[in-house]
């Protein structure tokens, strides 16, 4: 396991590149979950009791 | 033959066709990238030359060719709610321009990554490669930009859509920079017509990569196309209908 972390002395770079990847599809993937919340969140503010 | 597309261009058709795919579309895409990172980081062997540092391919390669694919989709939205003003073409244009910008910028900044340690440089203004794709940043940003100036969506759209199809050019000089001016990136390694040069037990996982970076952009665009679509729309019928809204 650490010798797979160690990435062969090139842990800084493939760890960094994989994390930035991995940081930028899931903010990308969740922001409209995201936005749905707050959607619904007004639309019952409108309409009390409707949603 | 028109029929079974007509759901596009409703707006309330669109919004529950796209809800039921996304389920079984999100755990693919999430099941498909759980093998892709395995293949590529545990059973695909180290590169002779390069070592473990290579194993950066795998994110910088599928974030690059999707930079180009998400453009030209963005384009083809653009051309489209152009000449027939389809709500949701509209509405491509924009997440197309989110999603594209972020995978030129995946691109760039893994590319940085892996060229300081094999270049020993993180970046060189005289390389078309890299100076092409931080063109195609900017298109985006500017198709971007563009949106967010202009009050009216549907307007906004339309403008948005004359510089995304103007943009197009820069696309084959991306592709073919490599080719036309033979400075520090490398050519081809897979788009070329004879054989691909990498050897099969890492040419496979970065072809699947490529393939599941196509899946997550499918299956984020759709659900977010869906929300802009719940947004713009707020006021129609078929969004008061929603009962789990």
């Amino acid at each position: 396991m650490a010798e797979f972390l160690h990435m062969g002395g090139y842990a800084f770079y493939v760890w960094s590149a994989y994390g930035l990847t991995a940081l930028v599809l899931l903010a990308n993937a969740l922001a409209p979950w995201w936005r749905r919340r707050q959607w619904r969140r007004a639309r019952r503010a409108r309409a009390p009791g409707s949603a | 033959m028109f029929q079974r597309f007509a759901f596009l261009a409703s707006p309330g058709k669109f919004y529950a066709i796209a809800g039921a795919w996304l389920p079984w579309l999100s755990a693919l895409t999430a099941l498909g990238f759980a093998v892709g990172l395995y293949w590529g980081l545990r059973v695909a062997p180290p590169d002779y030359q390069q070592g473990e540092a290579y194993r950066i391919i795998y994110v910088h390669v599928p974030a690059a060719w999707l930079s180009l694919f998400v453009y030209v989709a963005m384009a083809g939205a653009g051309a489209v709610a152009l000449v027939w003003r389809v709500k949701l073409a509209e509405a491509a244009v924009y997440e197309c321009a989110v999603l594209g910008a972020s995978f030129t910028a995946l691109a760039l900044a893994t590319g940085m990554l892996w060229g300081k340690p094999m270049w020993g440089t993180w970046w060189q203004w005289g390389d078309a490669r890299l100076v092409s794709e931080l063109i195609l940043l900017f298109l985006y940003f500017g198709v971007l930009g563009l949106h967010n100036a202009i009050a009216d969506p549907r307007k906004a759209a339309r403008v948005a859509a004359v510089l995304a199809l103007a943009g197009v050019v820069n696309v084959p000089i991306v592709h073919y920079s490599v080719e036309w001016w033979n400075t520090l990136h490398q050519g081809a390694t897979v788009a070329k017509f004879s054989a691909p040069s990498a050897h099969a037990s890492m040419l496979w996982p970065l072809l699947f990569m490529g393939g599941m970076y196509l899946l997550y952009f499918a299956t984020v665009l759709l659900a977010r196309l869906r929300m802009r679509l719940l947004e713009r729309e707020a006021d129609r019928q078929w969004v008061r209908e929603l009962q789990h809204g």
